[in-house]
């Protein structure tokens, strides 16, 4: 089998298994992956990223944000992700959160990257 | 938690005599003939926000606002003179709506030059101005000039537009919002990172917007979320407030925020300490573009402020943050028992991806307490609309959920009388 092109700086390959999933460019996309998820798949990807965290911050950091590199950008969008699965793995222990019914908030516009 | 100091009348409500002590009635928020009374009398009476400059960067920059409170659509643009204005959206030859994108019932923006009519192609300028008439020449002594758009009275306060829908509105904006508000002077416009939540939800817009204007709620509605509210001392001191004050139909409340960043890890959410952000927003300050003192921010002058909640009747509160960034809050009703929430973040736009980082921390982390307010709160208009009680007690820390009652039954009285001497 032919290797797929890396889509994470080399630095980072260990957290390639994640990345076609959990790059995701926007917040309803990461929200909608979360709700999809099941809780070892979200703790799963919290176990391999959360200590490798401060380290992606550092290398995300020393690019241009606006201008990241493409691999650079999907380490930023998989910190996203982090952020966005450390409220079910955290605090809910469920992939929504309690309570809330048919509540919708939705995130209409945001910053890019 | 700390119990702060009180006013020499022994508590916030009994400084402020007007509003009384006795519980109140929540008829205001489930009877739908209040709700069309309210739409009278306060919503085509009050200056309402509906936006601010930066969406209106350059002259001939629109964006459209629906306001169902007022069965009304507006255009807000910048003209070719600079000059901001507010229109209904309206095409004045047969009604058409003028400014929309595949969806009718949608907002939409952009730039432009002039408006054209998807109907029938009326053209109008950005003043208002009908400059063109498809075969003008059929029509029957038509006058262009007194075809234009009809207009809405439109102003700005530290680059929040407002509009008044009222033919003559009884104040200007600077008299509305009064003393206390217009004593503020923030640099708003150097926080252009921009956040933007909406929902729909079933409430009243006054039972929706009493959640974000008392923290009484928030050691127990929260208390799961946060390491620092699930502490039993926190949950059995509750909260308490620095400061409150009421200026007219305006009111602030001002906390303490933390500090969060002092707080050993067992009180912390291990992300909020990689990401160095949480609920209060990012712990490093930013860099607001001023060094002096902020002319009306933490009106109290209180040691240890965090943030002042500044609630502007009738639907738009902004939540001014030590640590250099703002929030603000829109509700608008939808019918008596259903509201559409705005929620929008604006910081100051990061440097680099570990700003950016402890502001998606803080945004993420602001919905997921939305999320909790919003299913509780379709819970309470369920409660108050099977009418099984009908008064309600209020505490000293929810003295602004009482001066907005009162406000809004004042306005509703006044709006009744007005009418009878009419």
């Amino acid at each position: 089998m032919a290797m797929t092109n890396p889509l994470l700086p080399p630095e980072f390959s260990d957290l390639e298994p994640f990345a076609r999933e959990w790059c995701l460019a926007s917040e309803p996309e990461r929200y909608a992956k979360r709700l999809a998820s099941t809780m070892d798949e979200m703790q799963a990807l919290y176990d391999a990223l959360f200590p490798r965290a401060e380290e992606a911050i550092a290398y995300c950091e020393k690019f241009p944000l606006y201008d990241l590199p493409d691999n650079v950008l999907r380490l930023l969008q998989l910190l996203y992700s982090l952020i966005m699965v450390s409220f079910p793995v955290e605090i809910w222990r469920q992939p929504y959160l309690p309570d809330t019914g048919t509540a919708s908030f939705e995130l209409e516009e945001e910053p890019v990257p | 938690m700390k119990q702060y100091e009180k006013p020499p009348e022994g508590s916030w409500t009994q400084h402020y005599p007007e509003l009384g002590t006795l519980p109140v009635s929540y008829e205001s928020s489930i009877s739908p003939e209040f709700y069309e009374l309210e739409r009278e009398a306060i919503f085509k009476r009050a200056w309402l926000s509906v936006g601010r400059v930066e969406q209106l960067r350059r002259n001939g920059s629109y964006f459209t606002k629906e306001l169902p409170v007022a069965n009304t659509s507006l255009i807000i643009v910048r003209g070719m003179d600079g000059e901001i204005r507010a229109f209904h959206n309206v095409c004045r030859h047969r009604g058409n709506k003028l400014v929309w994108t595949d969806h009718p019932r949608e907002e939409t923006s952009g730039t432009c030059r002039q408006f054209r009519c998807k109907y029938h192609g009326w053209r109008y300028e950005l003043d208002g101005r009908c400059s063109y008439v498809q075969q003008e020449g059929e029509f029957f002594g038509l006058d262009k000039g007194a075809y234009g758009l009809v207009p809405v009275h439109c102003d700005v306060w530290s680059g929040f537009v407002f509009v008044n829908l009222a033919k003559e509105p009884s104040q200007t904006l600077t008299e509305f919002l009064g003393p206390m508000i217009t004593a503020i002077d923030y640099p708003f416009h150097n926080m252009t990172e921009r956040f933007y939540y909406r929902g729909d939800i079933r409430s009243n817009w006054k039972v929706f917007l009493d959640a974000f204007q008392e923290f009484y709620h928030a050691p127990i509605l929260h208390g799961r979320q946060n390491p620092v509210m699930a502490k039993p001392e926190y949950q059995q001191a509750g909260f308490s407030a620095l400061h409150f004050q009421i200026d007219g139909p305006h009111r602030v409340g001002s906390t303490t925020t933390g500090p969060s960043w002092l707080l050993p890890p067992e009180y912390l959410n291990p992300i909020e300490k990689v990401m160095r952000s949480g609920l209060f927003g990012p712990w490093d300050a930013a860099d607001i573009g001023t060094e002096e003192a902020l002319p009306g921010i933490n009106p109290g002058k209180k040691k240890g402020w965090g943030l002042d909640s500044f609630q502007i009747f009738p639907n738009f509160a902004f939540i001014i943050w030590e640590r250099g960034w703002y929030l603000t809050y829109h509700y608008w009703p939808t019918a008596h028992n259903r509201l559409l929430f705005e929620a929008n973040l604006y910081f100051v736009p990061a440097r680099n991806a570990r700003e950016r980082l402890a502001h998606e921390l803080a945004a993420a982390t602001i919905k997921e307490y939305a999320l909790q307010d919003c299913g509780t709160l379709e819970a309470t208009q369920m409660g108050l609309e099977s009418r099984a009680v009908s008064s309600f007690p209020l505490g000293d820390q929810e003295i602004l959920c009482r001066h907005l009652n009162k406000v809004v039954n004042d306005w509703v009285d006044e709006y009744q009388r007005s009418r009878e001497e009419a």
